[in-house]
């Protein structure tokens, strides 16, 4: 029973039957966040994560490395160029024959073509580039990448999500599939739907991006996280996007 | 300068309320959090917010480590003329 309704969502979106009517029981994780942080979330002028995405919009236009070429220079416009492809990503790669995500992606574009140096992770450089960019999917659902290559990642993502890590022995399944809605150590545990990322976390009063969530959940069940940009983590969002698809995306979002 | 995104009315009719509201990029570290080492980090907050209308000051905080990062400040003046809104945020370690 436990599994089911996430199983049923996933089924509705593969193959919706005209006679049935099957609800769709997965939320974003705004909708398990008080009125107050809603607000803040809804409001551009208010939402901090907005700070990010307007240093992003400078940062596009900034010209870097030794041919001092700028993201517009090969992208123009983000506004029409980036839609639609934060709502994509992790993507498969083909430069690389593996699955990226997005942080990733804007690191490439960085080292190869603009022939900068690569941006340090979690850098504010670096997520305004990536909250610019998932700025222009919003409102968009998450369409993963098709590619069927990227089978084996996902599985090994799912298998990730599954398994009981850390000291406290816990996966990822037992809060965010057995227990959302529930209480853990006075917050509410949300469904685990990337939507909004790069985030304005209120607990870390700046912006993060998932991998930075993860690895906040590792350490939570007292578990070793994995380093960033550890193909883990990236495997991992694979799967969460997959298990998210159809879900608006809200970047920049606002979490508690 | 640290980012900062302020929004108004782009017009407004003399004698009419606008209400304008700031949001600047700031850690606001309050002096009581510690890090991993148990250290005290030390605090770093914008101090003072002044709101000035063609020179003339029409609103002004003070602000104190309970304030949160990246301060939200809206506030509403009246229209008279039209003139430059300039806005300053002075804090610790010479912010400006």
């Amino acid at each position: 029973m436990r599994r089911t309704w996430l199983l049923a969502g996933c089924l509705a979106l593969a193959a919706a039957h005209a006679d049935e009517t099957v609800v769709d029981a997965r939320r974003s994780g705004f909708e398990f966040m008080t009125p107050q942080t809603q607000a803040l979330q809804r409001d551009d002028t208010l939402n901090p994560g907005m700070l990010w995405v307007s240093e992003g919009a400078d940062g596009w236009n900034k010209s870097v490395g030794a041919d001092a070429r700028s993201c517009a220079n090969c992208h123009g416009d983000a506004a029409l160029s980036m839609r639609g492809v934060a709502a994509r990503y992790p993507a498969f790669d083909t430069a690389e024959q593996r699955v990226v995500d997005l942080g990733a992606r804007i690191q490439r574009c960085r080292v190869r073509h603009q022939r900068g140096s690569a941006l340090a992770a979690e850098s504010s450089e670096l997520l305004s580039l990536q909250s610019y960019v998932a700025r222009q999917s919003r409102g968009m659902p998450i369409a993963p990448d098709p590619d069927p290559r990227l089978a084996a990642a996902r599985d090994r993502g799912r298998a990730l999500y599954v398994r009981r890590i850390g000291q406290l022995d816990l996966s990822c399944a037992e809060c965010h599939d057995d227990r959302p809605g529930q209480r853990l150590g006075g917050s509410v545990i949300p469904q685990a739907h990337p939507t909004g990322y790069p985030i304005y976390r209120l607990e870390w009063q700046g912006m993060g991006s998932l991998q930075r969530r993860l690895r906040g959940c590792m350490s939570g069940v007292r578990a070793e996280p994995y380093a960033y940009g550890a193909q883990e983590l990236v495997e991992l969002e694979l799967y969460l996007t997959t298990r998210a698809a159809g879900l608006r995306m809200e970047a920049p979002a606002v979490r508690p | 300068m640290a980012r900062a995104l302020i929004n108004m009315p782009r017009t407004a009719r003399k004698g009419e309320v606008i209400e304008i509201r700031t949001l600047i990029a700031h850690t606001m570290e309050s002096g009581y959090r510690s890090d991993a080492e148990g250290r005290v980090v030390p605090a770093d907050i914008i101090r003072r917010f002044t709101a000035r209308y063609d020179d003339e000051v029409v609103f002004s905080a003070e602000l104190f480590p309970a304030i949160a990062s990246n301060p939200y400040l809206a506030f509403s003046t009246t229209a008279t003329a039209s003139g430059t809104l300039s806005f300053t945020w002075e804090g610790d370690r010479g912010f400006v």
